[in-house]
């Protein structure tokens, strides 16, 4: 789950006690000035899940509540990335003197939280690494434990940080508690800067909660960022059942994400194009009925794979599933089955005796059938 | 990581629907089931196999040295950690959509203990002809079939239909080693081929991987190296970069993880990809006939 930037902010890192700028989050161009009129020089940055902000043009400098009203007119409604932005949030300006780059993060190949820390910030983290990978300092955290003073000294020896090194110090310490206390996947403070005055404070912040920790998070989750998705794509969240809307014309449903990316795989490799990629395997696999509902619903779908491998899916309830939807909904688009695995003797006799439809024994000739008919 | 029908099995959440269903499987399988644990129904028996408080006790009074977890998400770290202190050597974890920092932590005390993790979100392990520990249809006998080739799988799924098709061929397999589909795993691709390069059973491995990290990038390097012929299917090269497809790991961020990088490895170790899975019997005698005549 991800997090617009002021949300980062004001619930992973000021309560971990990481300085950031005075700030105002606005929704209209009259808060942006009213917010301008209390701060001063102010920095007006559009908040969307989304990177490359400034380059898209939504982050701009504004003298006054004059030239924020302005530049907040310009920014509301913009469209960056794949979202349209609707609030703003507007910042002190700040004298930089260097900016720096920090975050904690999952090390999958070590399977330990990792910091990451680099003398040069304010681009992007694989940039710095092709660029100065010297730059970079990284420390693995025993999850058990914590960063000890002696680890993170020994981490940010030899670069040169001055007086700063001290806060930064302290910053990672509080990073990585945050890091924890918040099921971060990701906490990135890009950049991390040293203002002319001495002080060490997160300019920007970028903040990714573990998707499987959202029902441990329930206060920080409530303000997560939403989703770029279609009208189906929501029905789908709300079933419970991951569905992404694709372009094709040959529609999806398999157990399993293996095997329903591989559906999609052998679709092309015939010269189709899939609908989408939904799949029921694990627990979801008892919500096939569902599931049929929503894959015939895309709009753009003109002949339909059921591809059924049972492990821990069972076939023979999720074709009872099948079965149940279509009596309701009566599919116009032809439909090819595949069906092996756990429970498919019932499975295949269900959609033989209910169905009239005999499934195919490879799932290629299933595939290939189905992209003849889209055609 | 290669099961055997002498193996002791503890099943950790043996009451639920879940473990109930399986553990019956497992056993009229083949598979040596001495113990279940629910700390609610200790010193009961449950499907024939009798309830112990905790690993631990189940291990002390069965000796059982491999653990199979049908534990739901929030309860699995504790689960995970408690078996690897009670000296489980081999534990199994099905549970899918842990949290990743609890992940860690299974893994940290899996490495203090010396314990082996296969998974998190696996689907287990087969010998087809022996036992299972797991929830892979090793009792369908369309799909699997005792044998000489060994099959590694990040998916249950797509690792069925790849046995299924071995088996349509004629092919039987050694050993079926689930390996999960999260991207933090206890047992890589590359441990499971070094696994089954040293098995005397196995004469060749089927690879069955899938967008998402450097699981089989990694695997290819120890490829290079091995005498016995490796097939591999690649699940994702249709899927668009930068969603998650179902599996927490299957995601291509940039060129890392992507269809092209993984497949560009593997041929460059010698191993022969797959456009489909239905080519899996024919590419394995292919490469089995050519070594006998080399």
């Amino acid at each position: 789950m991800n997090f617009e930037e002021y949300a980062a902010k004001s619930l992973v890192l000021t309560p971990a006690g990481v300085p950031v700028p005075r700030g105002t989050l606005c929704i209209s161009a009259a808060e942006a000035a009213m917010a301008a009129a209390n701060i001063g020089p102010c920095v007006v940055k559009a908040q969307v899940p989304a990177g490359k902000r400034g380059k898209a043009g939504g982050i701009k400098l504004a003298a006054g509540p004059d030239e924020a009203k302005a530049v907040a007119s310009q920014i509301l409604g913009m469209r960056i990335g794949d979202y349209t932005v609707e609030r703003l949030l507007v910042e002190e300006q700040a004298e930089i003197a260097r900016e720096f780059y920090a975050a904690v993060l999952h090390d999958v190949a070590a399977r330990k939280p990792l910091i990451l820390f680099s003398t040069d910030g304010g681009m992007d983290i694989e940039d710095i690494a092709a660029a100065k990978p010297s730059a970079i300092r990284r420390l693995l955290v025993d999850i058990d434990g914590r960063p000890s003073a002696a680890d993170v000294a020994a981490m940010l020896r030899g670069l040169h940080l001055g007086e700063a090194g001290e806060q930064i110090a302290h910053i990672l310490d509080r990073m990585y508690a945050a890091f924890r206390a918040h099921d971060a996947e990701l906490l990135e403070i890009n950049p991390l800067s040293l203002l002319e005055d001495g002080r060490v404070v997160a300019l920007d912040c970028k903040f990714v909660l573990d998707d499987a920790a959202v029902y441990r998070q329930p206060d920080i989750a409530k303000s997560g960022a939403a989703v770029a998705m279609t009208a189906l794509e929501a029905r789908g969240v709300a079933a419970g059942l991951k569905l992404i809307q694709l372009d094709g014309n040959v529609g999806v449903l398999a157990n399993g994400a293996g095997l329903t990316m591989t559906t999609m795989d052998v679709i092309r490799h015939f010269g189709g194009k899939p609908a989408n990629f939904l799949e029921i395997g694990g627990e979801a696999y008892t919500k096939s009925e569902i599931a049929l509902d929503l894959v015939l619903s895309n709009p753009g779908v003109k002949s339909l794979v059921i591809n059924f491998c049972g492990a821990f899916a069972r076939t023979d309830v999720m074709a009872d599933g099948v079965v149940k939807a279509w009596h309701k909904l009566r599919p116009k688009v032809p439909v090819f089955f595949s069906i092996h695995g756990t429970g498919e003797e019932e499975a295949v006799k269900l959609v033989r005796d209910e169905l009239g439809i005999e499934p195919y024994d490879f799932m290629e000739d299933a595939i290939q059938a189905a992209v003849k008919a889209a055609q | 990581m290669i099961v055997r029908k002498n193996d002791r099995v503890v099943v950790l959440g043996i009451t639920g629907k879940q473990g109930t269903f399986w553990t019956e499987k497992m056993i009229a399988y083949g598979t040596n089931v001495v113990a279940g644990v629910n700390p609610k129904r200790a010193g009961e028996t449950h499907v024939g196999v009798p309830i112990f408080a905790d690993t631990a006790e189940a291990v002390a009074k069965t000796d059982s040295e491999v653990a199979v977890m049908f534990i739901p998400p929030p309860m699995a770290k504790e689960a995970a950690v408690s078996a690897a202190q009670a000296g489980i050597k081999l534990l199994v974890v099905l549970t899918e959509h842990i949290p990743a920092q609890d992940v860690m932590a299974m893994h940290a005390a899996a490495a203090k203990h010396g314990t082996r993790i296969v998974g998190p979100n696996t689907a287990g392990l087969v010998t087809p002809g022996e036992c299972f520990v797991g929830i892979m249809p090793a009792f369908v006998p369309s799909v699997f079939k005792a044998g000489r080739v060994g099959v590694i799988s990040r998916s249950g799924s797509l690792g069925t239909l790849v046995c299924l098709n071995l088996t349509r061929a004629g092919i039987g397999q050694s050993a079926f080693i689930g390996i999960g589909g999260d991207p933090m795993l206890g047992t890589t691709t590359r441990d499971a081929l070094e696994a089954l390069d040293r098995d005397p059973k196995t004469r060749a491995v089927v690879m069955v991987g899938e967008i998402g990290g450097t699981l089989e990038e990694d695997a290819a390097e120890y490829a290079a190296t091995m005498k016995k012929p490796v097939v591999a299917f690649i699940a994702g090269a249709a899927s668009p970069p930068g969603k998650r497809m179902g599996h927490a790991g299957a995601i291509v961020i940039g060129d890392r993880g992507s269809y092209a990088s993984k497949r560009k490895a593997l041929e460059k170790a010698g191993v022969t990809v797959l456009d489909t899975p239905s080519g899996v019997g024919e590419a394995l005698k292919a490469r089995l006939g050519a070594r006998q005549h080399a």
